[in-house]
């Protein structure tokens, strides 16, 4: 990670001090492997054509910027599962408060972060206050979420006006605005755990909220700021997510599986699910090496339900090979 | 203390004393069920049947055999998500077995029973030898199985049950004694309830599985071979879900999306049933009533009036009230 | 024995006043009072349970005492919790490391106190600081600010946390067994930094149990007993001879039963030769059956390592091992449990019971292990379980009205008789105790001393680990002393606590190297 610098000790250590995630080599890996396949099975337009490349970071900017956020409260060794649930109810929010209608835009957008946040407090304050385990909390902040917006809307309703559209499609010269947002995202988090107190305050908390606490820190607030900023993440992508497809639906996040998703791209990135280390940028990897993976199936003309089946398995293995060195029992 | 004959009164003090002992050690559950069902029967006259209360217990039978899968393994420290597309498999993965020959019944029962073990082997050996914590492996499976069911069935299932292989969730055994019809569905309820009994209250499986849930540590120190036994009750859990759904196939639809949600019901059910999330406890017939429970609790949200998808916000705060009262409480007596 | 009171000119910097605590069952600290000066190093000793860590947590805030008072430079002080010493210069560094491994030197250093600006960290401003904490140890050439802590050995990690304690502008500084992880080389190191700290007019108080270091580093010793304090001595006039007769000599706080007579002893049922592993060197002995076989040694010594072996937690790596006369390789704990042998662990809440389960199903969970695991419905029946509970709960003494009690609910004895209760239900005959009786209250200690003893004589063979000296010597029929992995001697029955110690300290018979002697940090 390029958060610290350490002395170089000569030039051998030269990557070593460069500090980049060892998640980023096995995106080469997976990216030359992926580019073979295109070439043998497909056209080898994944290398040859550059509107395909593009389209991999465009296929990652919904998972990488609700990562960011996942990243920050497994660093505080929390974890949110409810944030499929809040990128639904903003896609859904969304298109039906704007309606059409471009003067509706700074209200839904308003509304939908005040609904993030309040989720987040709500998952953050369960969590430290009532002391529930982090899983099970926002296991049921996903049920309380799912229940009343299944009750409140049942298909797509109302859509976004055209100049939202702009988020999902906009380009600014040869670049799609969604990647600069996923960049800014993910400098923005970057920035807040390396360069501020509060980055410092959660790495302290989440390695040990037992040397936290004797250090004087009040880690309760800082697990829960974590989980408002990462609530909020799933509202931004939410954002995306709606002005991609143009209307919302109660299905979007969870068909996205934006909650396994996240966990998995967070921990192949090297944030550990015991909290206390990791960063954003190994997290960027991991999602671009899942957008690799999602053009390629695409490429090779994978039918959407086996790469349902894939992601499943994919998810589980990417965890695996984190969590098969540790010497505790799961459970 | 005394050696002098008791008197009347003080004999009557201690039979009292000892009904109140029994009362006071009957699980919370069971006055909870009772008061729902008898509001539930004011509200609606079909529950004051013979009829009735069986159609209700013939529909909360599958329920109950998910739950009783999914208590063992949340009182072994984990939990099962897997189910509600486990069920969707067994069904939508039935419809294109059979195709539409009765005949075929049979073997396509034995063929989702090994599909069943095999998830549970899966499941168990990703938690047991790769320490991927259970809600991330079943949440994963979750996706597999589903997309399996997608997949196959290209996304709209083709053909119906035959008549063979939808009695076991909506037949009745006629002429019973005293009861006259009797639900087949309720009837193989009880018999995984009273089997699962002893294999969860009087074995040493179970025993091992509450300790497992109670303190790894320990068990493994007493011998217990905690690895073996956790894939075990990944392996009953996924046999009973998949029982479950070839009950529920009995009068439910075929599509692909008749389980979504199944696993959390389990879950409510089982901590209706006083099963402690992150394990330790759980109880077979108290399960079974949570399941009870949670049926007729949908059934009254319905009588007044609420729509169906509240009750899965309403589950959300059963668990997370649940585990709130149990940190809490636990944290006041230390 | 020469008890020096040091008379200073100057003023003390911190002075505790007629400190008493109370735990529940036990008078941790009676009327203690003490005065540490500026520019002196002030070693507190005293065997485990003597009430040292008790004193350190209470003058860091803690503990609240229960009677007593804490001056510091002439005003009266109270701290409610460590961050409130630490501000006002009194700074511990507690036995378990409190440092982020996956930090650098930088965060850990000024976690929670960073240097900022509207919450943005002034990096310059963090590495200067630390550099300046790190050039006042004389280290800035060892340590880097931006290493990680995890990338550091752990003498330099030791180093951090003392950069740590003194970067609040300490003028107190509690060291709790600051080397009981470090090589002879490190503590060297450590004492060159004790001496800076020394000369800035800091007062040190040290505490530890290589008498050697002690004896290195302090200007003064002052050695606890029971709570008691024994007397203060000035280093140079004394020996560490002197020091520990000091330290031992405890009364008796209840009757052993009698030693077993040498004729009762059988066949040997367990036979270590040249076992070793990781944490263990050269491992032989025998252990006969109706004896008890006590284990004394210091903290980190091995004791409770060579407890896991036998019972192939973590296995022996070479040697042999004879269980029942017949070579074994135990790599698990079934396997041990399937040879009759039962562990009764030291940490009772987290390695031996299971809280919510019924008295009656701790009881037997072992021997069910054994079982097929389907099986018991169909071999013993219900009925033999039931016999076989009250049965156990009468031989050893468990009082409780039902044995369908969840465990949680009993006391400490109680729950310990439990534990008992479940090998003596797998029919286990050699029986590993690992600190048998901490945290039990006087009464019930000597009820499981009697059964202990009575175990013997039903046959059963007994290796007791023990950090208490008088249950070693009250108990054992034969003492195996243990130091740095090894078993340093072998003492008959009835030797005195001063025989032990200087075994277990390097310090008795021909071995007179003060060297790296693991010092008992155990809790207290």
């Amino acid at each position: 990670m390029a958060t610290t610098t350490l002395p170089a000790n000569g030039s051998k250590n030269f990557f070593r001090s460069l500090r980049i995630p060892p998640v980023y080599y096995f995106l080469v890996v997976v990216f030359v492997g992926g580019a073979i396949l295109d070439f043998i099975f497909a056209d080898g337009q994944m290398v040859t054509n550059p509107a395909i490349l593009t389209n991999i970071f465009v296929r990652s900017v919904a998972l990488g910027i609700v990562a960011v956020g996942q990243t920050f409260v497994m660093i505080g060794a929390s974890i949110d599962l409810s944030v499929a649930l809040v990128i639904s109810v903003t896609a859904v929010m969304t298109s039906f408060i704007m309606n059409g209608q471009t003067e509706n835009v700074p209200k839904a957008i308003a509304v939908v972060f005040l609904i993030g946040a309040f989720t987040g407090l709500v998952n953050g304050l369960i969590i430290t206050k009532l002391k529930v385990n982090a899983f099970i909390a926002t296991l049921g902040t996903t049920l309380i979420l799912r229940g009343v917006l299944n009750a409140t809307f049942a298909n797509f309703k109302g859509s976004i006006p055209r100049s939202f559209e702009y988020f999902g499609y906009g380009r600014i010269g040869p670049i799609p605005v969604s990647i600069l947002v996923l960049l800014v995202v993910v400098l923005a988090g970057w920035f807040v755990l390396a360069r501020t107190r509060y980055g410092f305050q959660l790495y302290g908390t989440g390695g040990s909220s037992e040397v936290a606490r004797l250090s004087g820190l009040r880690t309760d607030r800082v697990i829960i700021i974590a989980h408002i900023i990462c609530s909020m993440t799933a509202v931004l992508t939410g954002l995306f997510v709606v002005s991609r497809l143009r209307a919302g639906a109660p299905w979007i996040g969870t068909d996205g599986v934006y909650d396994l998703e996240s966990v998995a791209t967070t921990v192949i990135g090297g944030t550990a699910l015991a909290g206390g280390r990791g960063g954003v940028w190994g997290t960027l990897g991991g999602v671009l090496i899942f957008g690799v993976l999602d053009t390629l199936f695409n490429q090779l003309g994978i039918n959407p339900f086996m790469k349902n089946i894939l992601r499943g398995l994919i998810i589980i293995l990417a965890v695996a090979s984190y969590t098969i060195r540790s010497k505790r029992e799961a459970a | 203390m005394t050696t002098t004959t008791p008197t009347f009164s003080s004999r009557a003090v201690s039979v009292l004393a000892a009904i109140w002992g029994f009362i006071r050690r009957i699980p919370p559950i069971y006055p909870v069920f009772f008061a729902i069902f008898i509001t539930v029967g004011f509200l609606n006259p079909n529950y004051q049947t013979m009829n009735g209360i069986f159609v209700f217990l013939r529909r909360a039978s599958p329920l109950a055999i998910l739950a009783i899968g999914q208590m063992m393994v949340l009182a072994s420290g984990g939990f099962d998500l897997s189910q509600g597309s486990l069920v969707t498999f067994v069904i939508v993965g039935s419809s294109m077995l059979l195709s539409n020959d009765p005949a075929k019944a049979y073997s396509t029962i034995g063929i989702m029973m090994a599909v069943g073990v095999l998830v549970g082997l899966i499941n168990g050996t990703a938690v047991s030898f790769l320490k991927i914590p259970s809600l991330i492996v079943t949440l994963g499976m979750l996706l597999l199985v589903k997309g399996v069911a997608m997949y196959w069935s290209g996304g709209a299932p083709k053909g119906y049950f035959t008549d063979n292989f939808r009695v076991f969730g909506r037949g009745n055994f006629e002429n019973v004694p005293i009861f006259g019809k009797f639900p087949i569905a309720l009837f193989i309820m009880l018999v995984i309830a009273v089997v699962f009994y002893f294999i969860f209250h009087r074995t040493n499986y179970g025993k091992q599985v509450l300790a497992i849930g109670d303190n790894v540590r320990a068990a493994q120190l007493s011998g217990v071979r905690v690895r073996g036994i956790r894939v075990l009750t990944f392996v009953f859990s996924a046999f009973l879900t998949v029982i479950a759904a070839i009950l529920y196939g009995g009068y439910g639809g075929i599509s692909t999306n008749v389980g979504d949600g199944m696993e959390f019901q389990a879950v409510s059910a089982a901590v209706i049933g006083g099963t402690l999330l992150l394990g330790g406890k759980g109880s077979v017939p108290n399960v079974v009533f949570g399941a009870f429970t949670l049926e007729a609790l949908f059934n009254l949200l319905n009588l007044i009036g609420l729509p169906k998808p509240y009750r899965d916000a309403v589950q959300g705060l059963i668990i997370i009230g649940a585990v709130a009262y149990a940190a809490l409480t636990t944290r006041r007596k230390q | 024995m020469a008890v020096q009171e040091t008379q200073a000119e100057t003023q003390p910097l911190l002075e505790v006043r007629n400190i008493t605590k109370r735990f529940p069952g036990v008078v941790a600290l009676n009327n203690v009072s003490l005065k540490f000066y500026p520019g002196e190093v002030h070693a507190v000793v005293g065997e485990n349970g003597a009430g040292k860590s008790t004193l350190m947590k209470i003058i860091a805030g803690a503990y609240t005492p229960d009677a007593g008072e804490i001056i510091l430079q002439g005003e009266r002080v109270s701290f409610a919790h460590p961050v409130e010493a630490y501000a006002k210069g009194v700074s511990i560094i507690f036995q378990e490391f409190n440092l982020l491994p996956e930090r650098s030197v930088a965060q850990n250093i000024f976690l929670g106190r960073e240097p900022s600006r509207f919450g943005i960290i002034d990096r310059r401003q963090l590495h200067r600081d630390t550099e300046a904490v790190l050039k006042e140890l004389g280290v800035e050439n060892l340590i880097s600010p931006s290493a990680l802590v995890s990338s550091l050995s752990v003498a330099n990690q030791q180093i951090v946390e003392i950069a740590k304690a003194i970067s609040y502008d300490s003028k107190v500084l509690i060291m709790d067994e600051p080397t009981a992880a470090l090589s002879s080389v490190e503590v060297k190191m450590l004492d060159d930094l004790v001496e800076r700290l020394k000369a800035r007019g800091m007062a040190i108080i040290f505490i530890s149990h290589r008498l050697g270091e002690v004896f290195d580093i302090a200007d003064k010793i002052t050695v606890l007993k029971d709570g008691q304090l024994v007397g203060t001595v000035l280093t140079k006039n004394t020996t560490p001879q002197e020091v520990v007769f000091m330290m031992v000599g405890r009364e008796l706080d209840h009757y052993y039963p009698p030693l077993g007579k040498p004729e009762d002893f059988g066949e040997v049922v367990l036979r270590v030769t040249d076992g070793s592993n990781d944490f263990l060197k050269n491992i032989s002995f025998e252990l006969r059956k109706g004896e008890v076989l006590g284990v004394a040694g210091l903290q980190g010594s091995g004791r409770t390592e060579l407890a896991q072996a036998l019972f192939g937690v973590v296995p022996f790596k070479g040697g042999t091992l004879e269980v029942h006369g017949k070579v074994q390789m135990i790599k698990n704990p079934t396997q041990a449990i399937a040879l009759r042998m039962g562990f009764v662990t030291e940490d009772r809440k987290s390695e031996g019971l299971f809280p919510r389960q019924a008295i009656c199903d701790n009881m037997l969970l072992a021997v069910r292990s054994l079982q097929p695991v389907f099986g018991y419905i169909f071999k013993d029946g219900l009925p033999k379980e039931r016999k076989l509970v009250p049965g156990l709960g009468k031989r050893v003494d468990i009082r409780t009205d039902s044995y369908d009690r969840e465990v949680q609910f009993l006391s400490g004895g109680n729950q310990q008789k439990v534990v008992l209760a479940k090998w003596l239900a797998s029919k286990a005959d050699i029986f590993i105790f690992d600190e048998p009786t901490r945290g039990i209250d006087v009464e019930a200690k000597a009820g499981i001393h009697d059964m202990i003893r009575e175990l013997t004589k039903q046959g059963v063979a007994v290796l007791m680990i023990s950090s208490e000296l008088p249950e070693i010597i009250g108990m054992s029929d034969r003492i195996l002393v243990m130091r740095d992995g090894r078993i340093a001697g072998e003492l008959p029955a009835q030797s005195s606590e001063a025989e032990i110690m200087l075994v277990a300290t390097g310090h008795g018979q021909a071995e007179n190297n003060h060297s790296s002697v693991q010092a008992e940090a155990g809790k207290e």
